[in-house]
């Protein structure tokens, strides 16, 4: 019997994640349910109370696909309490008497190349370094490709007519990115959807309202951990802009460490962990680029985030930058988040006049 | 001459008022919404069109408040909008040039700043109830005094008692414990009043800088016990309007008035038979709790749902 691989959700890289999987391994790569709230209820109920949201997510995430039977778990460390994820969660798993394989594609805190193709190799025997490299560097294409039509996507879904334009294109290039199977395809099917969205007829006023986000990655890239804080924005009509995505973390965090921290010397001197100081900077790049408001998120006790936000309210008080903080737990109310964010833009409209 | 109906139905209490176009109140009330909007809303109409002549035309609604959408699709509204949104507006009408607004309500309290008639910072409690009304009136009643007379008795204290006000619960017993310690009523109620205050203070207002004209509404704003101990603590005057508990209802009147739609309406909805019901949703993991109204056994409106899959159709 051929065996099922499966994996947590992070909004739509699921995408990617699951071609990824199914072009190096020989066994069925088979999503976890997409998240609900029951996702949510089974994983706090299996962690620890106190633990940040995202490893309920995750935990909640795992449940379901071996209760769907899955064989084989995949996860990945990280530069916070993350990096302690997989352990953990392997350990509340097996505790809990399931039975399945686990692997952790990324061990130390920096990913290297050579041990994850080894990993690949132990559970396919056939894979060899060429095969692995040309899907991995397709893989990752196809994330950088994604994240470069969501930013399009960001800047124009507030303004559209009918923002059901937007969002079933959306899945339609999902759909569609899910099947290539060279780079000359996934790059016609890029500037394909790429000409869609940016001739999607949308009405947009010059001087309208720009929100930046910043915060913590997972309640950044997961629509449902944020209450779907950016679709709720979209809806009235304001402009997006996020930095966080698999593109930026993977690839252009590192190399722009130095640089970031050189800008905000006068509040930052070292790094906070995970993207603690890099929203201190985001934060200064909002002021200078004249955006109206900033959102942070994070949830409920995320460490780096707690050390910059001090930061963040001083750089921001010092710009006269409005900002709003959510904290996102298992037990937040949603009419809360929604009022607050309301009194937000209501602020940010009359302010702009 | 237009008329405009703004209703403020929060946890506890239920306002509403009527403005002229000149943004002057001609009626108001106020009375308890007893876990019941949709009847409170029934009996705050009534009260309101006694005091106003029959031929009036209003043609515009707003509501805010913790149940707003659901009033707001009873009285067709044209403005639905938060609380914080709403007592700023009100507030600034009257009181142009204030720098701060304290609010302290049934089950929630916010601080909100401004400057020249702008919103420039606001802040709502998040997780705990503790200084807010409900606590008071929670409190009182394990005192065995009127809520009311709350601010009166604690006004005669010359000696209030230390109470720990980071938690309900921790307040809670610790009152018990200054009881059994032999303190007197009148120095306990005077210490709940100032735990509120620094309850206040140091989860709502923290790092909030409060600048004067103060203004200090809300319900619990009527106690005077409560005000002498933001005055004392915080060192600056602060002014309590007398329409201070309406401000919500009357921002949220302007704002109807504000918008461009127009749309009359009628006291007759008070005849009409509304019915609320929710209902959970099955069709995925989410189960949605979707809220379905009903006027004269029609359905009028629903929400609630996250996806299409709950989508009610009316």
């Amino acid at each position: 019997m051929n065996k099922i691989i499966s994996f947590p959700h992070l909004g739509n890289y699921s995408v990617p994640i699951s071609f990824l999987l199914r072009e190096l391994t020989k066994y069925e790569v088979r999503e976890s349910p997409p998240i609900t709230k029951k996702t949510l209820e089974i994983g706090s109920k299996y962690a620890p109370d106190t633990v940040c949201v995202p490893f309920k997510y995750n935990l909640g995430n795992f449940i379901e696909t071996l209760d769907n039977g899955s064989d084989i778990l995949i996860q990945a460390g990280g530069g916070c309490r993350y990096g302690y994820y997989s352990e953990v969660q392997e350990k509340i798993l097996r505790d809990l008497g399931y039975n399945f394989e686990f692997i952790n594609l990324i061990d130390s805190d920096k990913m290297k190349i050579r041990e994850v193709y080894r990993t690949f190799k132990k559970m396919n025997k056939h894979l060899n370094f060429f095969k692995f490299s040309y899907y991995m560097l397709l893989t990752i294409q196809m994330i950088r490709y994604m994240d470069k039509l969501d930013e399009i996507i960001r800047h124009r879904i507030g303004f559209s007519l009918n923002i059901k334009d937007f969002t079933n294109n959306k899945s339609k290039m999902l759909d569609e990115f899910s099947k290539v199977n060279s780079f000359y395809s996934l790059t016609r099917k890029y500037f394909k959807y790429k000409k869609i969205f940016k001739n999607i007829k949308i009405i947009k006023p010059n001087n309208c309202i720009k929100i930046g986000i910043i915060g913590e990655l997972y309640t950044a890239m997961e629509p449902f951990s944020s209450y779907f804080l950016e679709m709720e924005l979209a809806k009235n009509n304001i402009e997006i802009k996020r930095f966080t995505n698999l593109t930026y973390l993977l690839f252009q965090k590192r190399r722009q460490t130095k640089k970031m921290l050189g800008k905000i010397k006068d509040y930052c001197t070292y790094t906070l962990g995970a993207d603690g100081m890099d929203n201190v900077y985001r934060c200064k790049y909002l002021i200078d680029n004249k955006y109206d408001g900033i959102i942070h998120t994070k949830p409920f006790g995320c460490t780096p985030e707690v050390g910059a936000i001090p930061i963040i309210e001083k750089i921001c008080s010092d710009n006269c930058m409005p900002i709003i903080f959510f904290s996102f737990d298992s037990q937040t109310s949603e009419v809360g988040i929604k009022t607050r964010l309301e009194a937000f833009y209501d602020m940010l409209n009359v302010k702009k006049g | 001459m237009e008329y405009f109906l703004g209703v403020d139905i929060g946890s506890i209490s239920t306002k509403g008022v009527i403005i002229d176009s000149n943004l002057n109140i001609i009626a108001n009330s106020y009375l308890w919404t007893k876990g019941n909007p949709v009847d409170s809303i029934k009996r705050l109409l009534n009260d309101l069109k006694k005091q106003v002549s029959d031929d009036i035309k209003i043609v515009g609604v707003g509501t805010t408040g913790s149940a707003r959408k659901l009033i707001g699709a009873m009285l067709k509204a044209s403005v639905v909008k938060n609380e914080i949104t709403a007592h700023a507006v009100g507030t600034s009408t009257l009181y142009p040039d204030v720098r701060t607004i304290l609010e302290i309500g049934g089950q929630d309290s916010k601080i909100i700043l401004l400057k020249d008639g702008i919103v420039t910072d606001y802040n709502m409690n998040t997780l705990c109830a503790a200084g807010t009304g409900s606590f008071l009136s929670s409190q009182a009643k394990r005192l065995d005094v009127l809520v009311e007379d709350f601010g009166k008795i604690a006004l005669t204290s010359k000696n209030p008692a230390k109470i720990a006000a980071r938690c309900t619960v921790f307040a809670e017993s610790d009152l018990v414990h200054k009881a059994q310690m032999g303190y007197k009523k009148e120095d306990i109620i005077a210490g709940l009043c100032y735990s509120v205050c620094n309850n206040y203070l140091s989860n709502v207002a923290k790092g909030k800088k409060i600048e004067e004209p103060i203004i200090f509404q809300g319900g619990v704003s009527k106690n005077i016990g409560v005000q002498k101990a933001f005055k004392d603590i915080i060192g600056k005057d602060i002014i309590v309007d007398k329409f201070g508990h309406l401000m919500g209802a009357y921002g949220v009147s302007i704002l109807a008035l504000k918008s461009k739609e127009r749309r009359e309406f009628t006291f007759s909805v008070t005849d009409d038979d509304f019915e609320t019901k929710g209902i959970t949703c099955n069709k995925c993991g989410n189960n949605c709790e979707i809220v379905l109204v009903k006027q004269n056994n029609k359905l009028i409106d629903a929400w609630g749902n996250r996806c299409e899959n709950g989508q009610v159709k009316i």
